[in-house]
């Protein structure tokens, strides 16, 4: 898959053009495990500490090292965080890439390139500046092996000079980026200094592209998703998480284990959580409902295939009625299709994920802050509900940095839902696992090991009575359950005065492009528009209410066949059908707003 | 036993060290065939479990889907259980464990559950050594759907059909060995005595026990012709060991001689005790155990008795070093971190 959309390039810079200012997108391309990860994270948080809002989107293939990869960092005055598809300047280290990557630049875009490639001869309308990286690696470290990591810190001086960052925010990031080694630091710090001072040196600026330093990103922490997943889980009070290492989901339960190691071990040195690496995900998931029905908060994180081999059991927590968190950073599919792109593809399956009659409770961040924040919500509705909950990440949010305002305490209690006790049951004299006491649909549960001789009762996935004895009947209360659920799940966010006859519904990461096409389509086209981030499913009253109140409501989503769509058009009226029309995305690149604002406006007919 | 009652007129009823009754311990009434292995294995079970003074609401039962997978409702109605899908009883037991390890996990399969569809989760379950007594009810065929083979069906035993198996069987308890499981050993339903013996050993275990009972089929694996039937097992059990158990709570002495005797101190004090009918069997060899068990399929005998046991190496719940309060009971305070501790993460992002 190619890192830029094969469409013609429009250029925010030009030749001649007056400076602009806190607003680009620069791109820089490597080669798989050449160490630039450090680099752009360098050049992300720079910018970033100068107070500028950023995000930085890593594009890469599935592979470990040799293959080319991309690396987008936007910077936006107006904070808008989506990947922007024009790039103002191509940082290009990869010879294998460089030519093509030229040639697919836009007029008037700036080139930062190896001297030895020579791209300046390929076209005349850019504007290039070229660096003799290994002569000044060289001077920089004396160690040949090391020289390949330390070459690409000294484009992140380059850059700075060129955009006018203050090297001291390069310092800051370096010092931060190798806090724990400083030998790294002072090698990354000189090289970093030796492509500044080259910079300054030996470059003439010619691009209109600055960076000038603002406030608008006072307080606030960088992250990526799955990282803030793993936070919020540990917050949530997670006891057990089971796994099977998947691309792009294994740094989540990484990262937790890291987190857990620091803040979750008594002063006795015990371990107040166990996680174990599972032989596949049918055992993580397996496992994850022993410890849900023996009273653990236990969750598992997967991608698309997992979630195919967690269809059984799946059905069995359901059916059985064992809480469950599933984390689903969702992939490119079907089967092993591309795992490091991102996409929305398995929300219809995990809707419905498993054999017979069932559905799912899925949740949908759109956020660092909303992954930390929805894994409390995700706990507390798995044990209310006592059901599997999933939580429909992907990988642009798992892996990708975002900055975030920081998160918050959880101030809510842990709600362990309906549990009864030894005494409890000293109190009632008996119960019935699965009988409809309160009327929600939702039973009350008894924890194995709870020292009552009624406490006992027969988990099956076979037909059961209220008892949990075999029966054939049992489905509708299920149900009921399922429907409680809609109130309790969260709403869905609105923006827009709630007047315009166009609404546009959309979920997850597809946000951060949408808020962005929304004034594209205001200031471009004057057409208003509502939006509904939808949050949860199963779909709450607004969302119906929203369909109900709009002519045309514009489903965006990323993924091939319209996945919410089909889910909405199960739920809604029959009559109110014919108003959702579909935008759908699968290029397995994060989505950017042009792309939304072009398809709506050629939908709209204008 | 600890019965301490003391005599009266009218007999007190028999109770055990925790004042139960082995009515105490009884289950739903079976569903299972009249004359099926796996209601004596449930018998053996409540024996062995009232005898030991196990509290029933410590035990958890897991099952996976088959005949076997059935019987938790047969036995034990005051301990939880969970019937799981097929094959996967091992994943559940184990995050059962995760969240409580003061559980006594109690795993009854069969060899369709355990070998065929579940023999991955099975060898990662031995490998782990987690806790728990796993039990293969073992009749070389299936029998909820009405006879196929097993794979551990013996090359040249028969269906009802006559049709002869040609693929040679899965041994669980070499396998068993071979991958880490630290209490192994195979037994008859229908030798009361040495599975009811075995069954008190593995109650006082701490790591895996994998028991595979041969438990014939009464419907459709008990004809001749079968090498699974009550008549054939009959013919072909050997004996490796005979299997004497002195619980930790039972203050008897008797004297055993150590060169024709195996003792082994089990993890909770209780004596575990060999009796050699094979001179040179030592049951702590991992390579000796599995060489024997080869031998004993070229000699067409079903050996039986204790193969191996190492009641020393940790389990699973060990291992991983978790606080000794049940993970699933621990409170809000333990596992939420503090406002501070999110400040902290919160710096280190800035």
């Amino acid at each position: 898959m190619a890192t830029t959309d094969v469409v013609p390039q429009e250029s925010s810079g030009r030749l001649g053009q007056q400076r602009v200012v806190n607003d680009m997108s620069i791109q820089v391309a490597t080669v798989n495990g050449s160490g630039s990860q450090s680099s752009n994270t360098v050049l992300l948080r720079s910018i970033f500490q100068m107070g500028v809002p950023i995000s930085g989107k890593n594009l890469f293939p599935s592979n470990i090292a040799g293959l080319p990869t991309w690396f987008t960092i936007r910077a936006n005055k107006d904070g808008y965080i989506a990947r922007k598809k024009e790039i103002d300047l191509l940082i290009a280290m990869n010879p294998e890439t460089a030519q093509e990557d030229v040639k697919t630049l836009a007029p008037g875009a700036s080139v930062l390139y190896d001297e030895p490639l020579g791209l300046d001869k390929l076209r005349n309308d850019l504007i290039f500046y070229s660096v003799p990286y290994d002569k000044l690696v060289a001077v920089v470290c004396q160690e040949a092996k090391l020289r390949k990591l330390i070459k690409n810190m000294i484009y992140v001086g380059v850059a700075a000079q060129l955009l006018e960052i203050d090297f001291a925010e390069v310092e800051r990031a370096i010092r931060k980026q190798f806090a724990t080694k400083a030998k790294a630091a002072n090698l990354n710090l000189a090289a970093a200094k030796a492509g500044h001072d080259y910079a300054a040196a030996n470059l003439k600026k010619r691009d209109p592209f600055y960076i000038e330093r603002t406030d608008k990103t006072r307080g606030m922490i960088i992250i990526d998703g799955n990282s803030a997943a793993a936070m919020g889980c540990m917050f949530a009070g997670c006891t057990v998480v089971t796994w099977y290492p998947i691309t792009p989901s294994s740094s989540l339960v990484e990262t937790m284990m890291e987190y857990m190691k620091e803040y979750r071990v008594g002063p006795d040195g015990k371990a107040t959580f166990a996680i174990v690496q599972a032989e596949d995900e049918l055992a993580a998931i397996g496992m994850v409902l022993g410890a849900g029905w023996a009273g653990a908060r236990a969750m598992t994180a997967t991608a698309g295939p997992g979630i195919s081999l967690m269809s059984e059991f799946s059905g069995l927590a359901y059916y059985v009625e064992v809480p469950a968190v599933i984390w689903d950073i969702q992939r490119v599919g079907p089967s092993t299709g591309l795992p490091t792109r991102t996409s929305q593809g398995d929300v219809l399956s995990t809707a419905f994920l498993s054999h017979g009659d069932t559905r799912h409770i899925m949740l949908f961040p759109d956020s660092v802050s909303e992954c930390f924040t929805m894994a409390q919500e995700a706990f507390d509705l798995a044990e209310k509900f006592q059901t599997p909950v999933f939580v429909m990440s992907d990988l642009d949010l798992g892996m990708n940095n975002w900055m975030s305002d920081p998160f918050p305490y959880p101030e809510k209690p842990i709600e362990r839902g309906k549990v009864l006790t030894k005494e409890d049951l000293e109190r009632l004299g008996s119960f019935a696992r699965y009988k409809d006491v309160d009327g929600d649909g939702i039973g009350y549960r008894t924890l194995p090991g709870t020292d009552h001789p009624a406490a006992a009762y027969f988990a099956r996935g076979s037909g059961h009575n209220d008892k949990g004895q075999y029966s054939e009947r049992n489905m509708e209360r299920i149900n009921k359950k399922f429907e409680t659920a809609r109130s309790f799940v969260p709403g869905p966010e609105l923006a827009g005065t709630g007047e315009a006859n166009i609404g546009i519904l959309a979920y997850g990461t597809s946000h951060w492009a949408i808020i962005e096409a929304r004034d594209q389509l205001a200031k471009e086209y004057r057409v208003e528009t509502d939006y509904l981030r939808v949050r949860a499913y199963p779909f709450t009253r607004e969302v119906h209410d929203f369909i109900a109140h709009h002519e045309r409501i514009y489903i965006v989503e990323q993924n091939r066949d319209g996945q919410m769509a089909s889910l909405l058009k199960l739920d809604i009226k029959a009559e109110l059908t014919p108003r959702l029309r579909s935008i759908c995305h699968i290029h397995g690149l994060p989505l950017d707003a042009r792309s939304i604002t072009d398809e709506l406006v050629m939908m709209e007919g204008k | 036993m600890g019965t301490t009652g003391t005599p009266t007129s009218t007999p007190a009823p028999k109770t055990n060290r925790i004042g139960l009754q082995v009515i105490d311990y009884r289950g739903g009434k079976t569903t299972l065939c009249a004359g099926c292995g796996h209601n004596a294995i449930s018998e053996r079970i409540i024996d062995a479990m009232y005898e030991m003074g196990v509290k029933p609401e410590r035990v958890a039962k897991f099952s996976g889907i088959g005949c076997s997978s059935k019987s938790p409702a047969y036995f034990m109605n005051r301990s939880h259980s969970f019937n799981s899908v097929h094959g996967r009883m091992p994943s559940v037991a184990t995050g059962a464990m995760l969240a409580n390890r003061d559980l006594l996990a109690l795993g009854v399969t069969g060899d369709g559950d355990t070998v065929s569809i579940g023999v991955g989760q099975f060898v990662h379950l031995m490998r782990r050594n987690l806790p728990i007594i796993y039990i293969i009810e073992d009749n070389g065929c299936y029998g909820l759907t009405k006879g196929q083979f097993s794979a551990t069906a013996d090359i040249g035993s028969t269906l009802k059909s006559g049709i002869a198996n040609d693929l040679p069987p899965v041994d669980t308890c070499a396998m068993a060995i071979q991958l880490g499981a630290t209490f192994v050993g195979r037994s008859f339903s229908g030798d009361k005595k040495q599975l009811h013996t075995m069954l008190k050993a593995a109650i006082a275990h701490n790591g895996t026990v994998m028991l595979d009972v041969v438990s014939p089929c009464v419907t459709f694996n008990d004809h001749e012709g079968s090498t699974k039937s009550y008549k054939y097992m009959q013919a072909h059990e050997e004996p490796l060991n005979e299997v004497s158990f002195v619980p930790a709570f039972e203050e008897i002495n008797v004297d055993y001689d150590p060169g024709t005797t195996f003792e082994v101190t089990m993890h909770d004090g209780s004596s575990l005790r060999l009796r050699k009918l094979e001179e040179e069997y030592d049951p702590t060899d991992r390579v000796k155990a599995v060489q024997r068990l080869m031998e004993s399929h070229a000699k067409g005998e079903v050996l039986t008795g204790v193969f191996y046991i190492n009641s020393k190496a940790p389990s699973f719940i060990d291992m991983l070093n978790v606080t000794d309060r049940p993970l699933a009971t621990l409170p809000e305070s333990v596992v939420r971190p503090s406002r501070e501790a999110l400040e902290k993460c919160m710096e280190e992002l800035r």
